[in-house]
C-alpha cells in the first residue's frame, strides 16, 4: 500500500495496517499502534515487544506464540491475557512486524 | 506538496464475533492426530470459540497411558508412496513413527502432549466421550487432566449449538 502516516509519522503499510519496514518503528509508533487496538501497553507487554522484535531481527521472520512462550518465556496463557483473543496479530501489529506466517 | 493518508487500523475484534469451532478427533494414530490440534491451535489464536472432543480412536489422545506414545503405521497407507509388502515388515511401524516425530520436530511442531497443553493455555476446551470411555473402561482420572469432562454424545451437541464442526 506504500506510505501512510501514523501519529504524524510518515511510515510505510501494508493494506492491513501492519508496517513493513523494520527500522520505521519507534517506541512511541508502539504506543500508537497499541492504543489504535485499544490496547494500554505494560512493562510486560514491551517484554513480549522487544523479544518478538529482536528474534524477527535474528531469524528473519515473525515468531510464532509458541516460541514466545518457548524461548522468550512468556507462557502462552499470559499472551492471551495480554493481546486479548488474538495474540499473535497483536503483538506482531504493535512490534512493527508482518503476521506470523507459521501454523503452529 | 503531498499529504500521506492515516494508516489503517486491522479489524481484529470485528472479524471473529461469536465464531465457534467444534472439532471431533477420531483417530489414534500419529498422522491423524495432528490436523485436528493443527486447526485447533490456529483458530484459538484467532479468537475462536474452540472444543475438541476425542471419541473411539481419538481416546488414546488423550489417554494418559497412550498419549505420548501415538504411532504412525504406512501399512495400508497409499501417502507413503512405498511398496505395501514391504510396509508390513517388522520395526516398519516404529521405523515411520520415528520418521515422523523428527520430521514434526524439525518444523517446530511440538508432541501430542505438548500440543494439547499449548490448546488448553490458549483457551481451547477438551471433552471425551462417554460411550467410549465406558467401552475402554476408563475414568477421569485415566484421562490428561486438562480434559474438561466426560459427555455424552447429546451433550456434546448442545455445547457445539451454532458451531462449524469438523470430524477428524
Amino acid at each position: 500500500m506504500g506510505l501512510s502516516s501514523i501519529a504524524g509519522h510518515e511510515v510505510h503499510v501494508d493494506q492491513e495496517g501492519f508496517m513493513t519496514v523494520y527500522d520505521e518503528w519507534s517506541d512511541e509508533l508502539a504506543q500508537k499502534l497499541a492504543a489504535n487496538i485499544d490496547l494500554e501497553l505494560t512493562e510486560r507487554h514491551w517484554e513480549v515487544l522487544r523479544f518478538i522484535r529482536r528474534d524477527f531481527e535474528q531469524q528473519g521472520e515473525t515468531p510464532t506464540l509458541r516460541r514466545v512462550s518457548n524461548t522468550g518465556g512468556i507462557p502462552i496463557k499470559e499472551l492471551f491475557d495480554l493481546f486479548p483473543k488474538k495474540p499473535a496479530k497483536k503483538m506482531a501489529y504493535i512490534a512493527g512486524l508482518p503476521k506470523p506466517a507459521g501454523c503452529v | 506538496m503531498t499529504t500521506t493518508i492515516e494508516a489503517p487500523v486491522p479489524a481484529f475484534d470485528e472479524e471473529s464475533t461469536g465464531r465457534k469451532l467444534a472439532i471431533i478427533c477420531s483417530k489414534g494414530s500419529l498422522d491423524m492426530a495432528y490436523p485436528g490440534l493443527v486447526l485447533a491451535n490456529a483458530a484459538l489464536s484467532e479468537g475462536i470459540e474452540t472444543h475438541l472432543f476425542f471419541t473411539f480412536w481419538g481416546f488414546d489422545m488423550i489417554n494418559k497411558e497412550t498419549m505420548g506414545h501415538l504411532q504412525f503405521t504406512p501399512l495400508g497407507n497409499p501417502a507413503t508412496h512405498m511398496p505395501p509388502l514391504l510396509m508390513g515388515l517388522p520395526g516398519m511401524t516404529a521405523f515411520a513413527t520415528h520418521m515422523m516425530k523428527k520430521q514434526m520436530d524439525g518444523i517446530d511442531v511440538p508432541g501430542i502432549p505438548e500440543f494439547l497443553e499449548m490448546i488448553s493455555d490458549s483457551g481451547g476446551h477438551l471433552w471425551a466421550c462417554r460411550m467410549s470411555a465406558d467401552m475402554m473402561h476408563l475414568e477421569a482420572d485415566d484421562l490428561y487432566e486438562r480434559v474438561e469432562g466426560i459427555i455424552s454424545a447429546s451433550d456434546f451437541l448442545e455445547l457445539s449449538e451454532g458451531a462449524q464442526t469438523i470430524f477428524v
